[in-house]
């Protein structure tokens, strides 16, 4: 059975239930039943995220000023500006924790990001790991990340879930590669900064997501810490997309991949870090402080 | 390799708790009965007519408890509505007992005596059915649950949390309380309804009635403790937790919050509904005062009085305070209200986790374990991490993100 | 008075004869007062007719003469009218001294009817009166009773008046009388003439034209029948109107208290996210604060009692400051960050000071007096009345309002407590006492709840759970308006209060106020952060 395909139906009959306004609640229902016929994630142009002439405003501030981007398949992509460039709006807006006033967002070639709820983008695919790290500080390390499971996340089904072996040994395979099995049964909220980014992120891969959204993830990390991460990034490359929003130079650098720099809403330059860094324009607004 | 679900649910409790729950089960199904029924009323261990419908009464306020807690302690949401719940419940099966009156009321008339005061002719169209058992034994658990589930779709629809939640369900309760006192809603209005006669033809003021309803009450509340237990230790139960302590987080990684808040919520009405049709019998009369939204706060002090988020806590809570409530009330009724203020105030200053959470204290102090520094379950605190040194990371960051909601509009201003 | 006896008829002719020709002299016309010397019927005619031709002129003498009646000095002797004063004996019309013995005088008898035709005889004198207070006055007298006979001092008084007022109030009289009348183009004018009118009184005058009287109308001139259904049509209008401008005004005066009552938790939930549940016991101690404060005065200052009201607002608002401060310092302020705690305990402290208040005064309620500059209202068209002490509560609301808005905008305190409220940790770093900040503003938001208290002491009674009352809606009213918003909370009070109002008038009280919670609730899931919804990236966190 196709597990994409079984998100959909979910998304759509989920799509009832959950919309902030009783109109768009009927388009939405409408669009996603449109895509339940267009099947799973299409990848076909080779483009994961398609964001187009974006623009969102909070009491006639501008955040995003007809942002357009786009996202390869498997890309490793970093996102640097100033403060207030609209980077996390940015996130907002894909993960539909904002709705953007008008342009258009979409996952692959079909789904429309503006007319689901978090948990149906959740499902359809996309991760996301905030600028804080938000884990949940009453559950173990262990049940952090079996929440975060790709599974079956209905009320009905987590009344009698129960964890199958294949479930537990993924659960474990993540606690090792985020350097927590030793801390599987602590409490998060008892982990260290850098550990709690570390667990958040081995929630993203517990989930299993298409398409990575990483704000600022090794905030608060040491530098062997950061290392690592960058590491660990490069390796998740390809198979998944990411978006990776950062400050740290360094980091950005040790990742590699392209380049784009937000500023004031919009898209100022793109490219690898080296020509980024020399764009005039860069240098006077960003780098050149 | 998946544990079979019967295995689960012996293991959601541990040893200590099914032992302590069989003794529970012991005393109540036959130490009361055998207590009231079989000795003679001179004998030390006899339980008066008074004392086992104290008792009942107090079991019927206990399964709210762990309603309560079921909604507060493991999803966060304090409701002060709850007592709204608990009265539906208790009016849905109070309208069955006023139709098994039958002609025995003072008027001698087919209708309830009040609709013969009001002068009305006929039942109203939502009295239909209350004269089958069945029925009425429906509406105690659908009513409450209706209501709960509409009410609580649009409030957790729009995101209504915390403080203001709870200001609406005290509005709400409010709102039905002046309702039923109207004498046109078609309730008793004010005096609400008393003087039953009977259950399925049997008296409700013989003994073996008045033991039977107390027994109901055990079990209610036996069952109401396994299933919260379960509850609260299925993956169900930790997703409520987790959207206790980051509802956002929850949503993106693909739960939607709505639906498992709407879940537990109705549910623990439904209980109190169940609660409040075995408490109406017992009590012999339910009026509008039960609504009060002052009810209503004080299931949440008995929660918080016994410890929240640990089901027997809410047990606890409701027993010591109720029971206290009754010697006070008979011996020094002026005070009483200095003290449940007090406690209210004492409790919360000083013992957070309630009286479970002082015993935990204590016995980890008597083991003299090095101070496990258990996280009290806060629900609405979200720790405050320090803004990261680190050069390169905004050093507002993690204020803003913790900030007052107004914060909102100055970041909208600058980001 | 719809037969007019021969002897009267008399008695008019020749008074209207003395009228006519008599020159303008201080003395009464002897045969004015002769009447008096008559039957009891023919007396009552002759105190109306000294009113009705008094107001001409010598509506001193007539005055003298209705004077002396009252007093019961007034005789008959010998055939003649006459006044003793003490030992002498004067002619009533002329005053002049007349050689009669006192004892001979049969007094004029006064019993209720003489002085009810005394009454009207006075108004209709008092119509000329130079004060426009005694003209209104004796306009609503005569207006109550109304008799043809009047008819010419209306029709006087009317031509000579400027008062809007009090022409109003005379045109009606008079077309009362005129509907009577068998001409139609009397009755014509009349019908349309109470077109003016806003009294409810008057529609049923009206009405009784169109009813019919088996197959014919009582009024048998459609002419007239149309006159007096659009003049009802116009009456209904006004009566209206009216009524939605009480509604109106009662909407602004609720919205007022419960404004002084959100203001101050607004403050505290905005500075602390604390919602207060025993704000509305600061209400109740701000109540009775004015009540021990009118006990003072009443034991102590008598002569200044109607100003107690003023005196009570500092106390008031101390009071209710002091016990915000006890309540904020000895509870509150160790349960920062813990709302959910917060709330119960502050319901705690309600308890406390409910059962507090119950020991100390009683369970009772206490009726406070309102001053006398308080007291009564302007009166509007159809019995609707705008009390004075609702205007002042409103003004005083107002006045309240404009010093939270000066105190926020314009002081330093002001500035912090606007910085905690939008972001505590930062207003810390930057140097803003916090602590301070919470305690005065709780200090500040109590004692503007104190104030509310005050208000509400002077139109509802004062009892130890007053405050319960209130605070559920205005609760709402911060729901409504969003936290920390001065002006959401002022539209939301207002709001809540016209449009409670209105929906009390149309469907009953407790309809009405599921009906706005029902509102509530909807509404909020279009602005889930009230009326000045915050929005940005933060908003919802």
């Amino acid at each position: 059975m196709n597990a994409v395909s079984t998100d959909l139906d979910r998304a759509a009959a989920d799509a009832f239930a959950t919309r902030e306004n009783l109109r768009e609640q009927w388009e939405g229902e409408a669009s996603t039943s449109h895509l339940v016929q267009q099947g799973e994630l299409d990848l076909s142009h080779n483009v994961i995220l398609y964001l187009d002439d974006i623009t969102v405003s909070f009491d006639g501030f501008r955040a995003l000023n007809k942002l357009s981007l786009e996202i390869d398949a498997g890309e490793l992509r970093c996102i640097i500006g100033p403060n207030g460039a609209g980077k996390t709006t940015m996130m907002d807006v894909i993960t539909g924790k904002t709705r953007p006033d008008s342009g258009k967002a979409f996952f692959g070639q079909t789904i429309d990001l503006t007319r689901l709820t978090e948990p149906q983008i959740a499902h359809a695919g996309i991760g996301r790991k905030f600028q804080k790290p938000t884990i949940f500080e009453q559950h173990t390390a262990f049940e952090n990340l079996e929440l975060a499971m790709k599974a079956d996340k209905r009320v009905r089904r987590t009344l009698f879930a129960a964890l199958f072996g294949d479930e537990r040994d993924r659960i474990s395979e993540v606690l090792r590669q985020i350097r927590l099995d030793k801390e599987a049964d602590r409490q998060a909220g008892l982990l260290s900064h850098g550990q709690k980014q570390w667990l958040e992120i081995g929630m993203l891969l517990m989930q299993e997501p298409r398409l990575l959204l990483l704000d600022e993830p090794v905030a608060g990390m040491t530098d062997d810490e950061t290392e690592r991460t960058a590491e660990l990034f490069v390796s998740l490359a390809g198979k998944h997309s990411l978006v990776v929003v950062e400050h740290d130079m360094a980091f950005v650098e040790a990742l590699g991949g392209k380049v784009t720099v937000l500023c004031e809403g919009s898209v100022l330059a793109e490219g690898d870090l080296a020509t980024v860094q020399e764009d005039p324009r860069v240098i006077e607004v960003y780098l050149g402080r | 390799m998946r544990t079979p679900f019967t295995i689960r649910l012996i293991q959601s409790m541990p040893r200590t708790g099914w032992i302590a729950l069989a003794l529970f089960a012991a005393i109540t199904w036959i130490g009361v009965p055998v207590a009231h029924l079989a000795l003679p009323e001179g004998h030390p261990l006899y339980l008066s007519a008074y004392t086992v419908s104290l008792l009942g009464k107090i079991l019927c306020y206990m399964v709210v408890a762990v309603a309560m807690d079921l909604i507060w302690g493991y999803a966060g949401i304090l409701s002060l509505g709850h007592g709204l719940f608990f009265a539906l419940g208790g009016y849905a099966f109070g309208m069955y007992l006023m139709r098994q009156i039958g002609r025995d009321g003072s008027y001698q008339s087919d209708l309830p005596d009040f609709m013969v005061f009001l002068d009305w002719k006929e039942l109203p169209w939502y009295w239909a059915g209350s004269d089958s058992f069945l029925w009425s034994a429906l509406l105690v658990m659908a009513l409450p649950g209706l209501i709960a589930f509409i009410f609580g779709y649009f409030a957790f629809r729009s995101r209504i949390k915390g403080v203001y939640f709870s200001i609406i369900t005290q509005a709400l309760t409010y709102a039905a309380m002046l309702l039923f006192f109207r004498n046109e809603t078609g309730f008793g209005g004010n005096n609400g309804f008393t003087d039953f006669k009977r259950i399925l033809g049997h008296s409700i003021t013989s003994p073996e009635m008045r033991v039977t309803l107390f027994a109901l009450s055990a079990a209610l509340l036996v069952a109401c403790l396994i299933l919260g237990r379960y509850l609260v230790t299925s993956r169900f139960g930790r997703v409520l937790a987790a959207i206790r302590d980051a509802e956002s987080r929850v949503m993106f990684i693909g739960y939607n919050p709505l639906h498992y808040k709407l879940f537990m919520w109705t549910l623990s009405a439904v209980l109190c509904g169940i609660a409040g049709a075995l408490y109406v019998p017992q009590v012999g009369i339910i009026n509008p005062s039960e609504m009060s939204p002052a009810n209503s706060i004080e299931i949440a002090v008995w929660v918080a009085v016994g410890g929240r988020g640990t089901l027997v806590g809410a047990v606890l809570g409701a027993g010591i305070v109720n029971l206290a409530k009754s010697w006070f009330t008979v011996s020094f009724p002026e005070y009483w209200p200095f003290f449940l203020g007090f406690l209210f105030i004492a409790v919360t200053l000083y013992l957070p986790d309630g009286v479970v959470g002082l015993w935990r204290k204590l016995r980890t102090r008597k083991a003299e374990l090095p101070p496990a520094a258990p996280v009290s379950a806060r629900g609405a605190t979200t720790a405050t991490l320090p803004a990261d040194a680190r050069p390169g990371v905004q050093p507002d960051a993690t204020v803003m993100e913790s900030g007052a909601p107004s914060i909102a509009a100055a970041k909208g201003a600058t980001a | 008075m719809h037969r007019l006896p021969a002897l009267q008829i008399l008695l008019r002719g020749v008074l209207l004869l003395t009228l006519l020709v008599g020159p303008a002299r201080a003395a009464l016309d002897e045969g004015m007062v002769a009447g008096f010397a008559g039957d009891f019927q023919s007396r009552l005619d002759t105190i109306e007719a000294l009113g009705v031709a008094g107001g001409a002129e010598g509506g001193n003498e007539a005055r003298r003469v209705l004077d002396a009646l009252e007093a019961g000095a007034l005789g008959v002797a010998g055939g003649r009218v006459v006044i003793v004063h003490g030992d002498t004996v004067a002619a009533a019309a002329t005053g002049e001294a007349l050689d009669i013995a006192p004892a001979a005088v049969e007094p004029v008898t006064v019993n209720n009817r003489v002085r009810r035709a005394l009454a009207t005889a006075r108004a209709a004198l008092a119509l000329s009166s130079a004060d426009r207070g005694e003209r209104l006055a004796a306009a609503r007298t005569l207006a109550d009773n109304t008799g043809e006979t009047l008819l010419p001092v209306f029709e006087r008084a009317l031509a000579s008046e400027a008062d809007d007022e009090i022409r109003g109030v005379l045109g009606r009289a008079a077309a009362r009388v005129y509907l009577a009348s068998g001409d139609a183009a009397r009755r014509l004018k009349a019908a349309e003439m109470l077109g003016e009118s806003s009294d409810p009184a008057v529609k049923n005058l009206l009405a009784a034209l169109l009813a019919k009287n088996g197959n014919d109308w009582s009024e048998p001139s459609a002419e007239v029948r149309a006159a007096a259904e659009a003049s009802i049509r116009a009456i209904d209008r006004r009566v209206a109107t009216a009524e939605a401008v009480g509604t109106l005004f009662s909407g602004l005066s609720l919205g007022s208290i419960l404004l002084l009552a959100a203001l101050g938790l607004a403050i505290t939930y905005g500075v602390m996210g604390v919602i207060n549940m025993a704000h509305g016991e600061l209400l109740m101690v701000g109540a009775y604060a004015t009540f021990v404060v009118q006990g003072v005065f009443r034991n102590h200052f008598p002569a200044y009692v109607d100003w107690y009201v003023v005196a009570a607002i500092p106390v008031a608002f101390l009071s209710a400051a002091l016990v915000g401060v006890a309540m904020e310092r000895l509870v509150l302020r160790h349960l920062y960050g813990r709302p959910l705690e917060s709330l119960l305990a502050t319901w705690g402290l309600s308890l406390v000071l409910i059962q507090a208040a119950r020991v100390s005064f009683g369970p009772q309620n206490l009726e406070l007096a309102n001053p006398t500059w308080m007291s009564g209202g302007i009166e509007m068209a159809a019995g609707v009345v705008l009390p004075w002490n609702r205007i002042v509560i409103v003004g005083f609301a107002v006045f309240v309002l404009l010093l939270i808005w000066l105190m926020m905008q314009k002081t330093r305190l002001g500035m912090f407590v606007r910085a905690v409220t939008q972001n505590r940790p930062m207003a810390g770093c930057v140097g803003v006492p916090t602590a301070r900040v919470d305690t005065l503003a709780f200090a500040i938001g109590s004692g503007v709840a104190g104030l509310g208290g005050l208000a509400l002491s002077q139109i509802a009674n004062v009892g130890p759970a007053m405050g319960t009352g209130y605070i559920v809606d205005a609760f709402m009213v911060v729901v409504l308006g969003g936290v920390g918003q001065l002006a959401g909370a002022v539209w939301a009070a207002l709001g809540l209060g016209i449009v409670g109002k209105f929906l009390e008038g149309w469907a009953g009280a407790v309809i009405a106020k599921i009906l706005v919670l029902v509102f509530i609730i909807i509404f909020i899931q279009k602005r889930p952060q009230g009326i000045f919804a915050l929005k940005g990236r933060f908003a919802d966190n």
